[in-house]
């Protein structure tokens, strides 16, 4: 293991020296590291990814990430792209800072890194993509949690971890524009850890401890599903609604339940597309990943950066009853 | 000694009675924790820890370990998912049942190789924690199976209710009296604890340890395997991740149930209320509003506190071969 691993490094430190602007006449390979293989979100990006590589032609597709979500099993996956010397790299990140110095190390290796949907820290990065912007993301929380209560009762969060990015963000979002719905009451937040059994049961508890509570609000995929189970379980249907972000193939059941009114996610697809089109960009050399850069996007147009390095794909959809057996048959 | 006097000196009553202090200090804070129902919720989602560890028991009692419980776990729930999925029609048993022969395969495998190829059993499970897992990504591809995928009766059958009771605590409650007559009364339970209390003797007495090892792998792995439906049906997901990392769960509830990683050692009625335990620290967290950050932490600590004063007293009383029945 150790001297396969001190193998793969001799050969990266060799290329590297070959790396550069080779790339023109070769096919030009472009990575799309995920969080973890098997996520529908992610496969749906997958094929936009490859739509988009489909368009450029000149492109190959390298769709890969470890089978678990973590930073550890991420950064072994950078580290081996780093020896096939891929042109460039876009990643969604399990951890914002634990990727930095590999990612670091990819960029002097030649490799052009992009991060989209979860982001990496600046330094780690030249450019990133966001899927919503945060804003949007709150904004779109909050008419969810009033939808179907009519704007009128106590709500609650169920997130992931309490040190998730996206997550604090968003409910920070949220929290922000909450003031636009004046019967709305966030009652507490609480976390599932992303976990199934976890998530059940503080949904459970919060059931039991928080009788008033009308809706509650899961930004994450594992906790809406099992959020809608333990509502369903409890016999709460029709008196509590369970909403946020998750896949309509994961939810097209408890939304026949009734369990869940409606939800919302940004096009995956899109956003796959999107990433490997700015991803391209800048491997090529066609656009400079500074402050106002605008990339384009295929036939999405073009998306330009802030002064941080963010671009924004668009603000989320929304999923109910009208629309969601459709788009489950997608992803 | 007087009967009431052994009674109160056993650490299983001490364990009892933390068990039962936990539940008037959270019903202090959050009256709500004391009501019937909660009790219910609570033992309802401790159940299949219950039955989890009592299957890493007889692995533990014979001085090995089975790693690889949860793996098998969420292994066997994707098959049985995936069955539901081939065959909507199949009664909620039958997928009960089939899901207990997975996993009493798999856990065979853990247990041939421990036996007939002589490889330690932390070195075996160490490795198939990783393969049974590993397995149920091409399986799918990775893709969940969701709930409407699956059958009205896989979801139903569990959640079907006895006496008050649905059929998740049921099992945990005849699994528990199962493995509480085999190990205290059964020839066949009996040998597992000679063969891990001292195995060189137990070899003297005509019982093979390492073919008494392979029994209790695969007695752990078919409680696993059922354990896989049982999960998958409460959660109505299937996917990889499905009880990531809930071995280490499992093996504490038994150390906290005072059964010794040296083997030999070890009463059903303890493993039952170390998983109880857990189970009532777990739910408890939550409904007092304990905050995230913390949680972990507290859980450490209170669970380390439980094993220094279960502990406390422990004598092992010279070398014997077998222990008196009290199991």
């Amino acid at each position: 293991m150790q001297r396969r691993q001190v193998l793969a490094a001799s050969a990266a430190l060799g290329l590297a020296f070959s790396a550069g602007s080779s790339f023109a006449a070769d096919k030009a390979r472009i990575a799309m590291v995920v969080k973890a293989l098997g996520i529908g979100f992610f496969e749906a990006a997958h094929r936009g990814g490859d739509e988009a590589a489909k368009e450029l032609g000149n492109l190959e597709l390298i769709y890969t990430g470890p089978t678990t979500t973590t930073a550890e099993g991420q950064i072994e996956t950078v580290n081996s792209l780093i020896a096939q010397r891929v042109n460039a790299i876009a990643i969604t990140a399990n951890d914002t800072d634990a990727l930095v110095p590999i990612l670091k190390r990819a960029m002097q290796r030649g490799i052009s890194v992009i991060s989209w949907d979860s982001a990496v820290a600046p330094a780690g990065r030249q450019a990133n993509l966001e899927p919503s912007s945060t804003k949007l993301i709150g904004e779109t929380l909050v008419k969810l949690a009033a939808a179907p209560i009519a704007g009128k009762g106590e709500i609650a969060i169920l997130s992931t971890t309490p040190t998730a990015t996206n997550q604090n963000n968003w409910i920070a979002a949220m929290k922000e524009a909450l003031p636009s719905q004046a019967g709305l009451k966030l009652i507490t937040t609480v976390y599932g850890e992303d976990l199934a059994d976890k998530s059940y049961r503080e949904t459970v508890a919060l059931l039991q401890g928080h009788p008033e509570v009308k809706v509650i609000v899961a930004p994450t995929s594992i906790g809406i599903v099992a959020a809608a189970q333990a509502v369903e379980d409890q016999h709460k249907v029709g008196q509590v609604f369970v909403t946020g972000l998750g896949l309509p193939s994961e939810l097209v059941g408890h939304v026949k339940q009734g369990s869940v009114a409606s939800f919302a996610i940004w096009n995956p697809v899109d956003l796959g597309y999107a990433a490997v089109y700015m991803a391209y960009d800048i491997a090529s050399g066609k656009v400079k990943p500074s402050p106002g850069a605008s990339f384009p996007v295929g036939r999405l147009g073009a998306r330009s950066l802030d002064d941080k390095g963010n671009a924004v794909l668009g603000p989320p959809t929304i999923y109910d009853k009208s629309n969601v057996e459709q788009a489950a048959k997608l992803f | 000694m007087p009967i009431s006097a052994s009674f109160l000196r056993q650490r299983e009553t001490a364990l009892a009675g933390i068990i039962i202090l936990l539940i008037f200090l959270v019903g202090l804070r959050a009256p709500i924790f004391l009501t019937p129902s909660s009790f219910r919720e609570v033992f309802s989602d401790t159940s299949i820890l219950i039955i989890l560890a009592l299957g890493e028991m007889t692995v533990i009692l014979t001085r090995g370990i089975d790693l690889s419980v949860a793996s098998n776990l969420a292994l066997t729930g994707m098959l049985t998912a995936m069955l539901s999925v081939a065959a909507p029609s199949l009664p909620g048993i039958v997928h009960l049942a089939l899901a207990a022969l997975m996993g009493l395969a798999l856990g065979a495998i853990n247990g041939l190789l421990v036996w007939r190829v002589g490889i330690p059993s932390i070195v075996v499970t160490l490795g198939t924690l990783s393969i049974y897992r590993g397995v149920i990504f091409p399986l799918r591809g990775g893709a969940w199976v969701n709930s409407n995928e699956m059958s009205p009766s896989f979801l139903g059958f569990p959640r079907f209710t006895l006496l008050g009771l649905d059929i998740f605590s049921w099992l945990a409650i005849l699994i528990a009296i199962a493995i509480w007559f085999v190990l205290a009364h059964a020839r066949f339970g009996r040998k597992l604890y000679a063969a891990g209390g001292n195995p060189r003797a137990a070899v003297y007495t005509g019982i093979d340890p390492a073919r008494e090892q392979f029994v209790a792998f695969c007695i752990s792995g078919a409680l696993a395997g059922l354990c896989g439906y049982l999960w998958v049906s409460r959660y109505a997901v299937a996917y990889v991740e499905t009880a990531l990392g809930f071995e280490l769960q499992v093996i504490a509830a038994c150390v906290i149930g005072g059964i010794s990683i040296a083997g030999g050692i070890g009463r059903v009625i303890g493993c039952v209320l170390g998983a109880l335990f857990l189970g009532v620290v777990k739910n408890a967290l939550p409904t007092i509003g304990v905050s995230p950050f913390w949680q972990m932490g507290i859980s450490g600590v209170v669970i380390v506190i439980a094993v220094i004063l279960n502990a406390r007293g422990e004598r092992r009383e010279g070398r014997r071969i077998l222990r008196p029945a009290t199991a």
